[in-house]
């Protein structure tokens, strides 16, 4: 067991706070995410959630709080140590490695499970030969797995938007991460890729036995594979629980439709 | 994802480097259309300035063309012709270089000497190339790491530490000598490790900044290493540098006593083994380089110059990546540094002005960054025509026309003229890295990625 913490949460969040100068974009949030578990995060546009995605994965420090992961406090570490921690994460407006190919931005993402050294790189060690031939295969995998067959040499900006969606994923799956962190993964797809792709995250959970936390708008997506929801507003916490529980509560139906809506419905 | 559009003269410029991918994706009219025009004019000018260059190009295309029709056993020959070729002509340029018919405009081929200088630059423009190149850090000081290598160099070959007497393996220094007298050659890889070590110390705190700022510092750096060099006659009553008069001579690498054994004028002359063991340092530049660019480092620093954001997701750590770049970089500086002090048997302060990180970034962007050839390409170029071709074209000039023109005292104003074309119509550089083409005409993200308000 893995679990430093004695509780059957992978991430503890604790006082999470973030101010640019004087504007507060998350406000003291708890938040935890249960191992196993497939989580959302909504929340109106600028609620905060993107910001609270970037102090997760250390892009951004926190003003105030505490991040605890996999027992662990991974608070104002770096983005490359918490990614080798086992958070990997996909970009809200897709930021692959445009002109690499497919195959090269899934071997960036292996970058911290690999070892090569710099002599051992020049000198071309048989070690260093198995383990390039061992990523090569590995990527090709996971390139299979999320959807990429036979695209591994294709340059990645020459992909089709689901294309690149798909690698975006199979780079951070690439990290062997514990929890995967998903920014909108769904946005821009017709309802079809948005289906299939509902299907792939219950195989992440399913077959490779990941934690999932996702922002999503797409309320069809946020129901059906949902766990948890958490719901953000002007950077608080304002509802969480089952998404049943989510959707009666007047607090969000108030963010999100407004209070005439609350009022109409009551 | 829109597709970039060429500017109607790539249609006449294309075979100064289309991405093969693109050529291969044309139909054959497509192909004539695309810089059959150019190729016949350079293919031309060629002819008729250096017609045994042209008999080259011509060999190796020729060759080119044909390797594909060599059966899958012979592999390696696939592999290892053109190399081979190139090696070969490479080596036995001494031998051949007195007998070739001068080229009209720039007058006589290289001597062997220039070729030396032009190896030590090609070396150079490697280095900073993979700083430059792969991992998209624009250094304009890199002059001081040449200048490190060299009075390493100097430092342990020469007279300069008399009341030291520390001989270790100098070939053809007299025994009672004073100074500290260790062999070129076990010097070449001390400084350039010592200099790598600089590189480390200096890129640990500047390399958290970002494009201009990068920029900036280090060519403060670029700035303070030759001031060092020139005061450092008396740094409290020491005398490390010797200051505006420089260390003068330094030790000759020897060659095992070669070039004492069998004296001036016969077959191992000085020069000559200076040009080969250029030759085999520029080898091992180039395949260092090469291999560096296919390993797991050499993708990180790809992926940063890409997306820095992106890159330190996905768990490559920046500062480490980026400082290994550096040091890489300031590794072969050192090493060029230290051979030339030795070839020169001197260095002077005057000989790292900033001008020279310029002239070396030149060599980068003209040959088209990213791409190891092309560097190569740039680098000997404007190495040759700072040493011999500004002079000779002059001299052609004068005697056809009548003038007293001293060209070379319009050098850098012709090297810039050079960059502002390469960056009118050929923005990526001559030979560019298919990679590097792309990102010129869309662009990469360039956010900040750290916090910057604590």
């Amino acid at each position: 067991m893995t679990d430093g913490g004695g509780n059957g949460n992978l991430l503890d969040a604790e006082q999470v706070r973030k101010e640019f100068g004087g504007l507060v974009a998350t406000d003291d949030v708890d938040f935890t995410i249960p191992r196993g578990a497939v989580v959302s995060l909504i929340g109106p546009n600028g609620a905060g959630k993107t910001t609270f995605f970037n102090m997760l994965t250390g892009v951004y420090k926190p003003t105030a709080g505490r991040i605890v992961f996999d027992g662990e406090d991974v608070t104002g570490m770096p983005p490359h140590s918490i990614t080798e921690r086992g958070i990997g994460r996909t970009f809200q407006n897709i930021r692959l490695f445009q002109n690499m190919t497919a195959l090269e931005n899934v071997l960036v993402g292996m970058h911290s499970r690999l070892k090569g050294g710099i002599l051992s790189s020049i000198v071309r060690t048989p070690r260093i030969r198995r383990e390039e031939g061992g990523a090569r295969d590995k990527g090709r995998e996971l390139l299979n797995f999320c959807g990429l067959k036979n695209k591994g040499e294709e340059t990645s900006r020459n992909l089709s938007y689901g294309d690149q969606r798909r690698l975006e994923v199979a780079r951070a799956l690439a990290t062997q991460p514990k929890l995967l962190l998903l920014d909108e993964p769904t946005a821009g797809m017709n309802p079809q890729e948005t289906a299939d792709f509902t299907a792939f995250v219950e195989r992440l959970r399913t077959e490779q036995g990941l934690t999932v936390l996702m922002i999503e708008h797409d309320m069809r997506v946020v129901m059906n594979i949902s766990d948890r929801v958490t719901v953000l507003d002007y950077g608080e916490k304002i509802a969480e629980g089952t998404p049943e529980e989510v959707q009666r509560d007047s607090r969000v139906i108030e963010a999100y439709l407004g209070k005439q809506a609350l009022e109409a419905q009551q | 994802m829109s597709e970039y559009r060429q500017p109607w003269w790539h249609r006449w410029t294309g075979l100064l480097g289309e991405p093969r991918r693109r050529w291969r994706a044309m139909d054959a009219r497509e192909r004539f259309q695309a810089g059959i025009v150019l190729r016949v004019l350079l293919l031309g000018a060629l002819i008729y300035i250096a017609w045994p260059l042209a008999l080259l190009v011509a060999v190796i295309f020729g060759v080119q063309y044909g390797l594909p029709y060599v059966p899958p056993r012979f592999a390696f020959v696939r592999r290892g012709a053109i190399p081979t070729i190139i090696l070969i002509v490479a080596v036995t340029y001494p031998f051949y270089n007195g007998s070739l018919t001068d080229m009209r405009l720039f007058g006589a081929f290289p001597d062997v000497g220039t070729a030396v200088i032009m190896g030590v630059y090609v070396i150079m423009a490697i280095g900073l190339n993979i700083v430059v190149g792969y991992a998209g850090l624009l250094d304009l000081g890199y002059v001081a790491f040449y200048a490190m290598g060299a009075y390493t160099c100097a430092w342990f070959a020469s007279v300069q530490f008399a009341h030291r007497h520390i001989h270790f393996g100098a070939v053809g220094v007299g025994s009672n000598t004073p100074g500290i007298h260790i062999s070129v050659w076990a010097l070449l890889l001390v400084a350039a490790i010592f200099t790598a070590i600089i590189g480390i110390v200096i890129g640990l705190p500047t390399l958290r900044l970002r494009g201009d700022y990068l920029a900036i510092v280090t060519l403060g750096f670029g700035e303070i290493l030759p001031q060092v060099a020139n005061n450092g006659d008396s740094l409290g009553g020491f005398n490390l540098t010797n200051g505006p008069n420089g260390i003068t001579p330094i030790d000759s690498p020897g060659f095992g006593g070669l070039n004492y054994l069998t004296g001036s004028g016969s077959f191992f002359t000085s020069a000559r083994l200076f040009f080969w063991t250029v030759l085999v340092l520029v080898a091992i530049t180039i395949f260092c380089s090469l291999r560096l660019r296919d390993s797991r480092l050499g993708r990180a620093w790809i992926a940063i110059r890409e997306d820095e954001t992106a890159a330190a997701a996905m768990g490559v750590p920046l500062m480490r990546t980026k400082t290994w770049a550096y040091a890489t970089g300031a590794f072969f500086g050192g090493i060029a540094g230290a051979y030339f002090a030795a070839f020169k048997s001197s260095t002077f302060p005057s000989d790292f002005s900033f001008n020279i990180s310029a002239f070396i970034l030149s060599m980068v962007i003209l040959g088209g960054m990213g791409n190891v050839w092309g560097v190569i390409f740039g680098a000997s170029f404007l190495a040759y025509l700072n040493q011999e071709g500004l002079a000779n074209i002059g001299h052609s000039l004068n005697q056809t026309f009548g003038t007293h023109l001293e060209v070379p005292l319009y050098q850098f104003g012709i090297y810039g003229a050079i960059i502002v074309l390469v960056m009118l119509i050929r923005p990526e550089g001559l030979i560019p890295s298919a990679r590097r083409q792309a990102e010129f005409h869309e662009g990469v993200h360039d956010t900040p990625l750290y916090d910057t308000q604590q």
